[in-house]
Parts: C-alpha cells; sequence; structure tokens
C-alpha cells in the first residue's frame, strides 16, 4: 500500500468529480490518475532516486507526488524561497535525483552532480503522454516524503515520511468520499510545508476539489475564494491576519465558505476573535501538527470555539487558545526533563505515539523504540485535556529555576494598545541563568518599557516580567510565518548584561531596564 | 495468509480488492465470499460462482473479536469473513478536518 491508492480509490468512486481546478474546466479524478501513472512511467525511465520539486502551486504538485508513489522513489519538495546557495546544497543531497521545477526557477539548480532537470511543461507533457506504469509501486515501509524542515536555526534536516505514516494519517483522520459534491479547497500553503502534502492527500480520500493559489497574497486569496466558491481553506496565522485586513477593506465576506482551519504558529486570540465575528457562518479549527507527524496531531473543534468564545468561565474561555485536543488515533503527553509524565497544568515537553507519527531524519532517527515521540515542543494540558503549546522547547526561559513560557508574556502585553507585536526571549544571567527580555513591535499608540512592564506585572508574577524592553519596527519571521525567537536571542545576547541591583547604563538606546532584581 | 498492514489483498471470486489495516490478534483466514482472500498479485482462478452480498468502495471491515481491519479499495460481489465470522461494517467518524 502507498499514497497512490487513495488517489486509485478516488478514481474509481468519485470519476464524475473534479479533483483539480475550477468546477466548470478541471480535471476529474480518473484524468489526475492517468496523468500521475505516465508521469510515473516517464519517472521509472530515469536513473533518479528521488523526485524533486521547485516550483509554485500547481497541478504538478499532486501529480508528482503520486506518480513518485508510483514509480517508488521519494517526494521532496524543494523550498524556492531559500538563496541559490541554500537550495543548491539541499538540491545536491536529493542526488541521484529529477528536478521537477518551474520555467524561471529551472536554472537556479542546474549543473548540479546526479540532478536532471525537467522543467513544469516538459513534465506534464511527459503526463499526458500515455507512458506504462511500472508494475510495482511503493512498499508501506518506502519512503513516500522527504521534507527539508524550514527549520528557525542551523543547516536544515530532512524529514523522512513513509508510505505507511502518510496513509495511516489520512485513514484515521478523515473518510473516503466524505465531502459534499460541491466541496472546494483554497490551498496557499507552499507545496514544500507538511501541510501542502497533507492537503493533496486528504483532498484525495474525501473526493474534495482542490484549487491552487501560486504564491499568497491576501487580495489574490480573498478574490479566488469567491470566484471559485471555495468551502474549506487552511491558513497560516499570518495569513489569517492579512486575510482578515482585505475582507474588512472590502466588504467581502465569502458566503460560500464554511470551514477555515489554522495552524503552524501561535495564533494571537485577538485575531481569533476578530475572525469569528467577521464570519459567523464559517467553522473555525485550529490545528496543531508537526513535520514529523505527518501533519495534524490535536484539533480545537469550531464546536470548542463557540463554547469558548460563549463561556464565562475563564479556564474555558482560555482554550480559544489552545490547539483542542488529540486527534483520536493519538496517545500525547506531557513529560519532564526526565521524561516524567506530567500531570495537567505543568509545563514540560509534549511527546506524541500513533502510526502517523515518523520521527525520523535521512540519518537519525528522533523516534523511541516504544514509539514515542519527542516534539521538542513545550506545553501543558487544562484539566479537560485541551492542549496548550507554548513554542519550542528551546525558547522557554528558565530563570532562577522556574520555568517561564514566552508565550502567555507575549499574549497579555499583545493585549496591550501599544503593541502590534511581540517576541519574548530569556537572555543569559549570571545570578538567575536566564532573563526576561521582549522585543517590541510598537503601534501608533505612545507607550514605554515602564509602563508595559506595570502592564504585565499588574496580570503575572513579577518573575515573568520583563526586565528589558526593546522596541523595533518588525520583528523577524521565517516565510512561513515562525518567528524567529533565536535571531533575536542571539542578538540581545552579544550585548553586555546591564549592572545589578541598581540599574544600569544600558547599551543601546532603545533599551531599558525596569527592573533592577 | 501474512496479514501485516498495508498488505493488498483481492477476492478470488469478483473484483473485490482489500488493504489491511489493522492486523488481527491472532492468526486466521481472511475470505472473501467464503473463499480465502488472494495477494494482490496472484492470479484470479477462472470460474466459481459469483458470491452473495457486496464489498462497498471505502468502506472498514472489522471483526471485533481479534481488531482485525481491512479496507475495501476495489468494490466487487462477496462479504468478507474471518475465520468464518462475517465482519462488519465500521462506523464511520466525524472529526473536523484540518486540511
Amino acid at each position: 500500500m502507498n499514497t497512490a491508492l487513495l488517489l486509485e480509490m478516488a478514481a474509481d468512486g468519485a470519476g464524475e468529480r473534479v479533483a483539480i481546478g475550477s468546477a466548470a474546466d478541471g480535471c476529474v479524478w480518473p484524468e489526475l490518475l492517468d496523468r500521475a501513472r505516465s508521469a510515473a512511467g516517464w519517472l521509472a525511465s530515469r536513473p533518479a532516486g528521488t523526485v524533486a520539486h521547485l516550483g509554485l502551486n500547481s497541478q504538478v504538485v499532486p501529480v508528482a507526488l503520486y506518480a513518485a508513489g508510483l514509480a517508488a522513489k521519494p517526494f521532496a519538495p524543494l523550498n524556492y524561497r531559500l538563496p541559490d546557495a541554500d537550495l543548491r546544497r539541499i538540491t545536491a543531497r536529493t542526488a541521484p535525483s529529477v528536478v521537477i521545477a518551474d520555467e524561471d526557477m529551472a536554472a537556479r539548480v542546474q549543473g548540479i552532480e546526479g540532478v536532471e532537470v525537467i522543467t513544469r511543461a516538459a513534465f506534464l507533457a511527459e503526463a499526458g503522454a500515455g507512458h506504462e506504469p511500472p508494475a510495482i509501486g511503493a512498499e508501506p515501509d518506502d519512503i513516500a516524503i522527504l521534507l527539508f524542515t524550514s527549520g528557525t536555526t542551523g543547516e536544515p534536516k530532512a524529514a523522512v515520511l513513509r508510505h505507511r505514516h502518510l496513509t495511516a494519517y489520512v485513514l484515521s483522520s478523515v473518510d473516503f468520499l466524505g465531502a459534499a459534491d460541491d466541496e472546494a479547497a483554497l490551498v496557499s500553503v507552499p507545496p514544500y510545508h507538511v501541510a501542502g502534502v497533507s492537503a493533496v492527500l486528504s483532498a484525495t480520500y474525501l473526493g474534495r476539489r482542490t484549487v491552487y493559489l501560486e504564491s499568497f497574497t491576501p487580495e489574490a486569496w480573498v478574490a479566488l475564494a469567491r470566484d471559485e466558491a471555495i468551502t474549506h481553506a487552511m491558513v497560516v496565522p499570518t495569513m489569517l491576519g492579512r486575510v482578515l485586513d482585505v475582507l474588512e477593506e472590502k466588504g467581502e465576506r465569502l458566503a460560500t465558505l464554511r470551514h477555515l482551519s489554522y495552524g503552524g504558529g501561535r495564533m494571537p486570540a485577538a485575531s481569533i476573535e476578530r475572525a469569528l465575528k467577521l464570519l459567523p457562518h464559517v467553522d473555525f479549527v485550529n490545528a496543531y501538527g508537526l513535520t514529523e507527524t505527518s501533519s495534524t496531531v490535536a484539533v480545537l473543534s469550531p464546536q470548542d470555539h463557540r463554547e469558548a468564545v460563549a463561556s464565562a468561565d475563564v479556564d474555558v474561555r482560555r482554550r480559544l487558545g489552545s490547539v483542542g485536543r488529540p486527534l483520536p488515533a493519538l496517545e500525547l503527553e506531557i513529560r519532564g526533563a526526565g521524561e516524567e509524565r506530567l500531570a495537567a497544568g505543568e509545563l514540560g515537553e509534549i511527546w506524541v505515539r500513533g502510526e502517523q507519527v515518523a520521527g525520523e531524519y535521512l540519518g537519525h532517527r528522533a523516534i523511541r523504540d516504544d514509539g514515542w515521540f519527542p516534539t521538542n515542543d513545550s506545553g501543558w494540558l487544562d484539566e479537560g485535556g485541551f492542549l496548550f503549546v507554548e513554542g519550542r522547547l528551546d525558547d522557554v526561559i528558565v530563570r532562577g529555576g522556574e520555568n517561564i513560557s514566552p508565550g502567555e508574556i507575549e499574549d497579555v502585553l499583545r493585549g496591550h494598545p501599544g503593541v502590534a507585536d511581540v517576541a519574548v526571549i530569556g537572555l543569559p544571567d549570571d545570578e538567575w541563568g536566564e532573563r526576561v527580555a521582549a522585543v517590541v513591535s510598537p503601534t501608533d499608540v505612545k507607550t514605554s518599557a515602564e509602563e508595559l512592564g506595570a502592564w504585565v506585572r499588574a496580570r503575572l508574577r513579577s518573575t515573568k516580567t520583563p526586565e528589558l524592553f526593546e522596541f523595533r519596527d518588525v520583528l523577524p519571521y521565517n516565510e512561513t510565518g515562525k518567528l524567529l525567537r533565536r535571531t533575536l536571542k542571539q542578538e540581545l545576547s552579544a550585548r553586555p548584561a546591564p549592572a545589578r541591583p541598581a540599574p544600569g547604563p544600558t547599551t543601546s538606546s532603545s533599551i531599558a531596564s525596569t527592573r533592577g532584581c | 495468509m501474512k496479514l501485516t498492514p498495508g498488505s493488498r489483498w483481492k477476492c478470488a471470486l469478483s473484483e473485490a480488492e482489500f488493504v489491511l489495516v489493522r492486523a488481527p490478534s491472532m492468526e486466521g483466514e481472511l475470505a472473501c465470499g467464503g473463499l480465502a482472500v488472494l495477494a494482490a498479485a496472484a492470479e484470479r482462478p477462472a470460474g466459481g460462482a459469483k458470491p452473495e452480498g457486496e464489498s462497498l468502495l471505502g468502506k472498514r471491515y472489522t471483526d471485533v473479536d481479534t481488531g482485525l481491519e481491512v479496507l475495501c479499495s476495489k468494490a466487487g460481489k462477496g462479504i468478507l469473513s474471518f475465520d468464518g465470522r462475517a465482519l462488519t461494517i465500521k462506523e464511520a467518524k466525524r472529526l473536523p478536518s484540518s486540511d
């Protein structure tokens, strides 16, 4: 069994439905299967071991993904936003390989040893040429997907997802042909993101039409959602905020949209409350997952959203900021530094176990022999089993033995009218191990370090109050919307700490110390 | 008959095909229309009576006693059984999809 079985089933069972493209003239499921089979026949004739893709969203993504499965070769979507040197280094790691590249990107990966380049148009011609596919496709334990993790630090790791992980994820999370006839998904996450992979597989098994947005802009997203009568979509937090701005500006309410899922980073509570108000006819789902877990492992359902918003109970209301409960097919635990299981309310590392969990990279297995995978994300469960993700484990600030979650402090600061965006980080400290610092991107409302310090102290413990505030126009994010805390930490750590106990002279006029301790 | 997850099988008497989703807790014989299923790559013998009932595309069939779970990947005549017990359709779950 491999991922292509999902497509074979859809071609059998949903023959008349459009798979990719517009409702009027898109390609139907049996056509998509024919293209994947022909492309697989062509791929089988190449010396390539791996099938890489360098391009924007298009029908090449599902064709190449399924063709690779039928030809028993791993599929590796590459990040076209990387600088040339990084892109070439990653591409070289896929050799021997064939890279299917958009016409305007092909030159970037020419001339790498063991790497054959074919343009998008030439590949689609092979997909339409009626080549005979190989008799035997990938086995369940073969590698289906190689994803070079975007990472917020260091050389990208090549995460390995096998066919059995991905098929287990799909079979356990969606029903075969579970989509209504008129359903259509708008996919705008880049193809090299795990959500782009799971979007292909889930839509296939559901029998749901997919419309691709080549590359995200909020204006294009809104226009396409309206013109294509989109019912389902997935966005990362930075996309949602920008989409909401356009909707407000244009007075557009996307009447056909039923279901909007978001994930891939921390969503400010204000954004989601604004979305719920602006689009009351839409079901919202917050999804949490990792590349290494074949995408989603926990979801906050539409019902959870409504209950949280309507509740007077502060604990229930707070769940709007959670990622909901683990999928039923998974086990999830919070563990301490000694790998001991922690109780509800305690902050630790999130561990997961289940058939969709790969936890593997080329040359390195992070998953344990008993199937448990340490995610390197920190979080906690409330009494109702709702999961709160606080960020990467490395981002947790340990001050005087106390674990402090940056996310909690950031949420409080975002509630201040003078704060547009904020990153809270830990800086090395001789006395406390680490001290809390906040980098703030201000709004037009004038504020000061003293005022923000008092704001946090009034709402959280004083140990959680940042000792340092730095003001900047913008904060650094990577292209999939992940805040690059590490970058800020390195920049600020390079500066000498202010003297204690009295607040000493600061090294930069934009840094203010609010607390001497 | 090695019923490992992901292994593919077909009915000896019809077009029906199956994927094993969950292995049974004890060994036994998976049959379609009363006859042992064949490995996906095997040749179907000619002739044979068309079996009663039907296996439906995309449905999951389960044996409660052993936890065996089978997905029908191609529809066809014949009802699945394990060691003589007819498998039952597993109820669809309704999860909020995130994709």
